[in-house]
């Protein structure tokens, strides 16, 4: 007794030194998010954070235009669409022989398809732009997202067998003794089993490629083929020094279905941790 | 993770034709894998081939030499190893693994998750929710608010100003300290998550024992918590170094590599001498570099952690 009233006074105060670091931590981490909010409703916008004035949303008028947005959004929409599709079915299929049957040869697999995700292959756009020009892939939707699907594979397959192992098989074993074929049996009760699974793969990827840069920076060189986060850039390389507000609102916009897809798979899968977790080794 | 026991399937579809030779039957129910080893051996092992070719190959972009590139053997790799650009790269590299991802993005995660347990409900929600934020932003978004932040006349130096100091030009005076500072600033969100994942899983009774015992909160952390979550910390470095080691993005939009080459680490050098100097070879060689980097640390991670397969 006399020792919980010696501590709670202690207690108290390092309870609120904690709250004081968190939010000073908190502001460190929010300063350079807030200069994208505010510059974007800025009708002098600087590099500095600073409170719009006057607020205008001129800056969301000049950049929706078809050139300035809609067309680069509508190619991120598809290469990531794209992108998300294949490697959820590809990953999907892979995943119910590894998480279903206990052959030797599986281990073998999901060490390489571990070993995979470790290998830094953003960093080697190099060769990668060699091996497209070789192909003659250069500016081809199919040859890029085949290769932004190849990229995310490993963790997506990780994921789906991870989420597949959590289905129980009994309702399976129902389908196969009365003679339902191996892909039926994925379809029509595995599929619709871990659809929320399904959802956080797909989203997983799909976020993962609308963010991408550096892979359509490279493969894509043809100006009306590139996704926003290049024509963001190349506004940025054009304009940026004169349109802050308008390289903000651009990135603003952007930014917004990226924000909205992670609540969503927040929802989806009742945790934050959601992404980081299928990561976990 | 621990991933549940793969169930087998000891009366599966199969049972019924138990002439049919073991391997004939293993090969059909491994059918459903050829979409995923087709797309990994074009568009993954593709490049890793075409890598390890192209380093041995004088290839430039532009001019005679792109038409027919000959084999050089391993005379890239001697010249790169004699560039004095290359080493400085090496350095600014490791600094750039070490500060940002090791101590940054790792300390200050696992103090975060540590923190946000003892926060009240709205600093708690608020404080992830923001440091979440910097890590969901999609790259290049990130990296101009990282622009905006350190340049000359952006934030941190109206913030300085406001208090008298005329801050530096940090991008140019200071650019490696800046890119460090925003890919803590950008990753720090991942290590938070692993973190506070693992320390719930502690269970409370030992903690409490510990406390009743008498032990302080830094003795509960130093001698129960970390040892318990160990697992999770070597998974964890080894996954942020891996993250950090291909960072390009947030170092190109913020310094584009300079001034000079005072911020290229490997990935922006071998964009610099692939794409800027037309130094294909040059460019490759450098991928295969980072290419047997992290397959290294790929092993040692497999190696040491055994992570559960099935």
């Amino acid at each position: 007794m006399a020792a919980e009233g010696l501590t709670a006074p202690r207690h108290r105060s390092l309870r609120l030194v904690s709250t004081l670091v968190l939010v000073l931590i908190g502001i460190c981490f929010l300063l350079p998010l807030v200069w994208v909010v505010l510059a974007s409703f800025d009708g002098s916008a600087t590099l500095t954070a600073k409170a719009p004035s006057p607020f205008t949303l001129d800056n969301f008028v000049k950049v929706l235009t078809p050139e300035n947005a809609w067309i680069p959004l509508g190619n991120s929409l598809l290469l990531s669409a794209g992108c998300a599709l294949v490697t959820v079915v590809v990953a999907v299929l892979a995943a119910y022989p590894l998480s279903r049957y206990s052959v030797r040869s599986n281990r073998a697999f999901l060490y390489g398809i571990l070993f995979g995700t470790g290998l830094p292959i953003t960093a080697m756009m190099v060769p990668v732009y060699s091996l497209f020009v070789s192909l003659d892939l250069l500016n081809s939707y199919p040859g890029i997202i085949l290769f932004l699907a190849a990229t995310s594979l490993p963790m997506a397959i990780w994921m789906a067998k991870n989420f597949m192992d959590s289905v129980p098989i009994s309702i399976e074993e129902a389908a196969w003794t009365d003679g339902s074929s191996m892909l039926s049996t994925l379809g029509r009760i595995v599929v619709p089993l871990m659809r929320p699974g399904i959802g956080v793969v797909f989203i997983f990827v799909f976020i993962q490629a609308w963010g991408n840069f550096f892979v359509p920076f490279i493969l894509i060189t043809d100006q009306a083929a590139m996704p926003a986060a290049v024509s963001i850039y190349s506004f940025f390389g054009a304009y940026g020094a004169v349109a802050y507000g308008q390289l903000a609102a651009f990135s603003l916009l952007y930014s917004v279905p990226v924000l909205a897809l992670y609540l969503l798979v927040q929802r989806l899968s009742g945790g934050s941790f959601a992404l980081a977790g299928a990561v976990k080794g | 993770m621990v991933a549940p026991e793969a169930p087998l399937a000891p009366n599966g579809p199969r049972t019924d034709r138990r002439g049919r030779r073991r391997t004939g039957r293993a090969l059909s129910r491994s059918t459903p894998l050829l979409p995923a080893v087709v797309l990994l051996a074009v568009f993954l092992i593709g490049p890793i081939v075409q890598a390890f070719y192209g380093a041995l190959t004088n290839s430039s972009l532009t001019g005679s030499a792109a038409q027919e590139s000959e084999f050089v053997g391993l005379q890239n790799f001697a010249d790169l190893f004699a560039d004095p650009v290359f080493p400085k790269s090496v350095l600014l590299t490791t600094a750039f693994l070490v500060f940002s991802a090791i101590i940054g993005q790792n300390v200050l995660g696992l103090g975060l998750a540590l923190l946000l347990r003892t926060g009240s409900r709205p600093v708690r929600v608020g404080v992830s929710t923001v440091v979440v934020g910097a890590w969901i932003m999609p790259e290049i978004v990130a990296s101009f608010a990282a622009y905006a932040f350190f340049a000359e006349e952006g934030t941190l130096n109206s913030i300085l100003g406001a208090v008298g100091i005329a801050g530096p030009s940090w991008l140019y005076s200071f650019p490696m300290l800046s890119v460090i500072l925003a890919n803590v600033w950008r990753g720090t969100a991942f290590s938070m998550l692993v973190y506070s994942a693992a320390i719930n899983d502690v269970p409370p009774e030992i903690t409490e024992s510990a406390e009743v015992d008498g032990a302080t909160g830094w003795q509960r952390l130093i001698r129960i918590t970390i040892p318990m979550i160990r697992r999770s910390i070597s998974t964890n470095l080894m996954l942020t170094t891996l993250q950090t080691l291909s960072v390009f993005t947030l170092i190109y939009v913020m310094t584009g590599g300079g001034p000079g080459t005072n911020s290229s680490t490997l990935p922006v050098l071998a964009y610099q001498e692939a794409f800027s100097f037309s130094q294909l070879g040059f460019g490759t060689a450098i991928a295969v570099i980072l290419l047997l980097v992290g397959a290294l640390f790929s092993i040692i991670y497999l190696r040491a952690l055994k992570p559960e397969v099935d």
